[in-house]
């Protein structure tokens, strides 16, 4: 067996306002895995996200990404195996034009032109977007915006992807290619999300959090047809595993009164 | 905040001028911000009293404004908007400066006036290259031109995130403005402590987007520096613009051509 790519082992994290956002949180993703994490807001998937990108230092426990231990002097090189999706594309694309925002991460390697260039086209290619080198990132629509933000990702070519909710505020349409975008992709994932239907598409484990500790770790399709556990994290089960209410007739409602 | 919702478009106006075609969108950033900087430094270098000497210095908006196919609408709405500065700045200058220094008729003009007007005129040709500049480069070449001219990097990274988030941080006032507007009634919640508190929250939400810009950068390896990778290359037309157009400022500037010009002009209409 290979070893895993990410390690995380008793993280414990609190916030300087005194609240606890992780309280020992242990688990371990294989390469080329696809975990997503769901729970409540403020269950702590967007901490634990974060120490995954080095944006945080575990204050106890830690965190080993491709064997490298998350820690001040590493930061700089266990960035470039991980890549971060930020929930608000918006706070992601900070350059004037999409090609240079694509290119900021390779350039910032020291990469030489031509490859940065190489790169750059690459990435827009996967996600479809090649059309939009020379757009500027503020008239983007929402789906738009978050192709290219997931283009600046890839240039970098991480071993680790790393999502805070992909598909949160994109329309069906958007919503639908960008899973099936993220089907393609061989890299790890680990997705932060309250969309558990796309979870159930996209990602055969699944970790539970609540109030900071795991609650469940398991397969997708058992953890996300128990009801009793998704309610106890403050979840519903994915609208697919629901009783449709049409043909169950469950929550028929009365039919409109008459003239209207 | 009717204010804040029609300027918006204008913004995003001068990016679509910007992305046009023409022999000025063409020439090098760097040329333009030169040539630029030149003649505005001809034009506020002038005596306080100077007029005369001024209005030939228009050939060079105008000339531009022409080759650029801008519209000069579109730059006469903007001077309308920046007006207000330029009246602070001279509406003294009349009350002031009394002294009689021309006469037109039986019409005796003071020195304040004339120095007014200066102001007026100067104010008018030195934002109107300025817009032309902008409107005919766009505002992350001019930024890469500042650097490559060696500007201070930190300079040119506000310039360029400034120009990048305006229409964010545009869009939250307006989403805050309207969230009041809605629960407010018959001038009630309009007062100035809402809007106090409606400034605070834009600014804690504009802290707190910087925070998150900041660790988007950082995990993409941002170490301070912010490479554009676009390659500028002076060309022969560069050249023949930057030294012809400094010829010509520098001729308005010293050589006072406008007595002849006018006798010139003169001659040439038909008396």
């Amino acid at each position: 067996m290979t070893r895993p790519l990410v390690v995380v082992s008793d993280l414990r994290h609190a916030y300087a306002d005194g609240q606890t956002a992780l309280h020992g949180v242990s688990f371990q993703v294989g390469s080329g895995d696809r975990l997503a994490i769901v729970g409540a807001n403020g269950a702590g998937k967007s901490t634990t996200l974060l120490h995954l990108a080095g944006c945080l230092l575990p204050q106890a426990g830690s965190v080993r990404v491709a064997d490298l231990l998350l820690c001040r002097e590493n930061l700089s090189q266990l960035r470039r195996s991980v890549g971060m999706l930020f929930q608000n594309p918006d706070d992601q694309l900070f350059m004037p034009r999409v090609f240079d925002d694509v290119a900021f991460g390779p350039v910032n390697l020291g990469l030489p032109a031509d490859d940065v260039q190489q790169r750059v086209m690459h990435a827009l290619a996967v996600v479809g977007a090649t059309h939009l080198s020379h757009r500027q990132p503020h008239r983007l629509s929402g789906g738009e915006k978050r192709a290219v933000a997931i283009a600046s990702v890839l240039a970098l070519s991480p071993a680790v992807l790393l999502m805070d909710e992909p598909t949160s505020s994109l329309d069906p349409a958007s919503r639908r290619q960008l899973i099936e975008l993220l089907q393609t992709f061989e890299q790890t994932l680990i997705i932060a999300t309250h969309d558990l239907d796309m979870v159930l598409d996209l990602c055969p484990r699944t970790l539970v959090l609540g109030e900071g500790r795991i609650i469940a770790d398991g397969a997708s399709a058992v953890i996300l047809s128990d009801a009793a556990l998704l309610a106890a994290a403050r979840l519903e089960q994915p609208l697919r595993l629901q009783a449709c209410p049409v043909c169950s007739g469950a929550a028929r409602r009365p039919s409109p009164p008459p003239g209207r | 905040m009717a204010r804040i919702d029609s300027s918006l478009p204008d913004l995003s106006d001068l990016d679509g001028l910007a992305c046009r075609d023409s022999p000025i969108h063409r020439l090098d950033p760097r040329i333009k911000l030169l040539t630029t900087l030149l003649f505005i430094v001809c034009v506020v270098s002038f005596d306080k009293h100077q007029l005369s000497a001024l209005l030939p210095f228009a050939a060079y908006p105008v000339v531009l404004l022409i080759l650029a196919r801008l519209p000069p609408a579109w730059i006469l709405r903007k001077l309308l908007l920046a007006v207000p500065f330029a009246l602070c700045v001279g509406i003294f200058n009349p009350l002031f400066d009394r002294t009689t220094l021309l006469h037109i008729g039986s019409l005796e003009i003071s020195g304040g006036w004339v120095s007014f007007a200066s102001i007026m005129l100067r104010f008018a040709l030195t934002v109107s290259a300025a817009l032309i500049l902008v409107a005919s480069t766009g505002f992350d070449a001019l930024c890469l031109a500042l650097a490559r001219l060696g500007v201070p990097r930190p300079f040119v990274v506000q310039l360029l995130l400034l120009y990048r988030y305006l229409f964010v941080l545009v869009d939250e006032a307006l989403r805050l403005s309207r969230a009041r507007a809605q629960r407010s009634f018959a001038g009630r919640g309009m007062e100035l402590t809402v809007v106090a508190s409606l400034l605070a929250q834009l600014l804690l939400r504009t802290l707190d987007r910087a925070q998150r810009i900041y660790l988007a950068m950082q995990c993409r390896g941002f170490d301070g520096e912010v490479r554009l990778l676009r390659r500028l290359r002076i060309g022969a037309s560069d050249v023949l613009f930057l030294t012809g157009w400094t010829a010509i400022l520098l001729a308005l500037r010293f050589l006072a051509p406008a007595p002849t010009l006018g006798q010139a002009i003169g001659r040439l209409l038909p008396s």
